[in-house]
């Protein structure tokens, strides 16, 4: 590996003014898991790497039922679904949390660096928008935020201008009789690279027999994850059922413009998305009657 | 020459403070500065866990992890898990039951196997396959290695063994 400089900032301040200086010629680390390879394997270079671990505000997780979840960006995953109290409140993340990588991977990689990565096929994205999380990002100008469904502009390309750094992933509160769920299509049990993402939340209404309120994020089926924008305003006030789950389904393909490639051919991929469309929209609505 | 940086860590319960680069990971430090070479390189890449140790008790593979991250932090290698010249019940399963062939992968999956029964004393099978799916092993077929974790929980449940105060040696 060429080497580089290293420096751990204390504060945002100090990340945001070397990241200023430093401009293309830094990358910022927080656990590394892709970073450290794509340095190692020429496929990215940095004179400087600013590790973001000693931040504290990169490193908080703190949950109230009232005021909803603050996610630091360089919070690692196992820490989401140890929280107890963030993985009942949003099980959807949980459940990418858990299926990034393997064990020692979640030691260390966070959903900041997931997000920022911008990969198409990332497994967090999906349900970050399904759950209309919001990105704070910390620059030379001051304090910004948007919408997680906006941040991504292309493979590998998110938001961030010079001098910026994602602080941490906002949640709004969990509402009563909501939930969330995420599952990718993947050809072996575990450890591999989404063919497709979903992550869907759902809300229901009183009696928990319909929906109220939907939304659906979908990965790997374009440039960068989408809101299946058509199929989550559907599914509003339709009775919460399979039949409802599979006709979602298919809005949702609508959507879905993939590629093909080593990981599955554009239409295999199309059907993907009916199906774990359905399916996370099932597992959605069971947890939202069990909160 | 690149500017050293200096590092002050805990090794295996023992102090340790060490020059490196900013570009060296940890993996590189431990075996080629502190020549603790228990941690095996594989893959480099993050994919097999041969280089797996505990960075404050939580399993890292060492090839992904900075030399430089590891300011103040406690690491376990496989040359702490012993206590002096005892085996750590784990190891003593893994020699039992033949849980290894060419055993390079082994100090990954000794440390994976005790990060688990660190958490969870009586895992399922199912749960001993998913915490150590970040190993790879292209000799066993893996049967073999569940089984000497299976055995090694059933062993400490039967009768805890005293933790080992010092940790091992760190050369």
């Amino acid at each position: 590996m060429k080497d580089f400089e290293y420096s751990a900032a204390a504060t945002i301040d100090e990340a945001v003014s070397l990241l200023a200086r430093w401009g293309d010629r830094a990358k910022v680390l927080t656990g590394g898991t892709d970073l450290i390879v794509q340095l190692r394997e020429g496929q990215r270079e940095a004179d400087m790497v600013i590790d973001v671990k000693k931040i504290p505000q990169l490193m908080e997780s703190s949950y109230s039922r009232e005021k909803g979840w603050r996610l630091g960006a360089a919070v690692p995953c196992h820490r989401i679904y140890e929280h107890a109290e963030v993985a009942d409140a949003y099980p959807g993340l949980a459940d990418a949390a858990r299926i990034i990588g393997g064990w020692q991977i979640q030691s260390r990689a966070s959903i900041g660096g997931n997000l920022c990565n911008a990969s198409p096929a990332a497994d967090s994205i999906p349900i970050l928008i399904a759950y209309h999380a919001t990105c704070r990002i910390a620059g030379p100008n001051g304090e910004r935020t948007v919408p997680v469904a906006q941040f991504c502009v292309g493979p590998g390309r998110n938001q961030l201008a010079r001098g910026e750094i994602l602080v941490s992933l906002d949640f709004p509160p969990s509402l009563p009789r909501s939930s969330g769920a995420y599952l990718r299509f993947i050809p072996r049990n575990e450890m591999d690279i989404a063919v497709v993402g979903v992550g869907s939340w759902v809300q229901l209404n009183a009696r928990g027999d319909a929906i109220e309120a939907a939304r659906i994020g979908l990965g790997a089926v374009a440039p960068t994850p989408l809101v299946a924008e058509q199929a989550s305003l559907w599914l509003c006030g339709k009775p919460a059922n399979d039949d409802t789950f599979a006709q979602a389904g298919e809005l949702a393909r609508l959507v879905a413009r993939p590629i093909s490639d080593k990981r599955g051919p554009a239409e295999y991929r199309t059907h993907l998305v009916g199906v774990l469309t359905k399916r996370t929209l099932a597992i959605a609505t069971k947890r939202a009657r069990e909160t | 020459m690149p500017r050293k940086l200096h590092l002050s860590t805990t090794i295996n319960g023992l102090p340790t403070e060490f020059l490196c680069e900013a570009r060296q990971s940890l993996l590189e430090v431990l075996r080629d500065v502190l020549h603790l070479t228990g941690s095996k390189e594989g893959c480099n890449n993050g994919n097999c866990g041969a280089c797996t140790v505990l960075l404050g008790g939580e399993p890292v593979l060492s090839c992904l992890v900075l030399a430089a991250e590891a300011e103040a932090a406690e690491i376990t290698t496989i040359e702490g898990v012993a206590c002096e010249a005892r085996l750590h019940p784990i190891q003593q399963c893994f020699l039992q039951d033949a849980a290894l062939q060419c055993g390079v992968c082994t100090p990954g999956f000794i440390l994976s196997a005790k990060a688990l029964l660190d958490r969870n004393p009586n895992p399922t099978e199912h749960e001993i396959r998913f915490q150590l799916a970040n190993n790879l092993c292209r000799c066993t077929g893996y049967d073999k290695i569940v089984r000497a974790v299976q055995h090694a929980a059933k062993q400490a449940m039967a009768s805890p063994e005293p933790g080992c105060i010092a940790g091992g040696s760190a050369k």
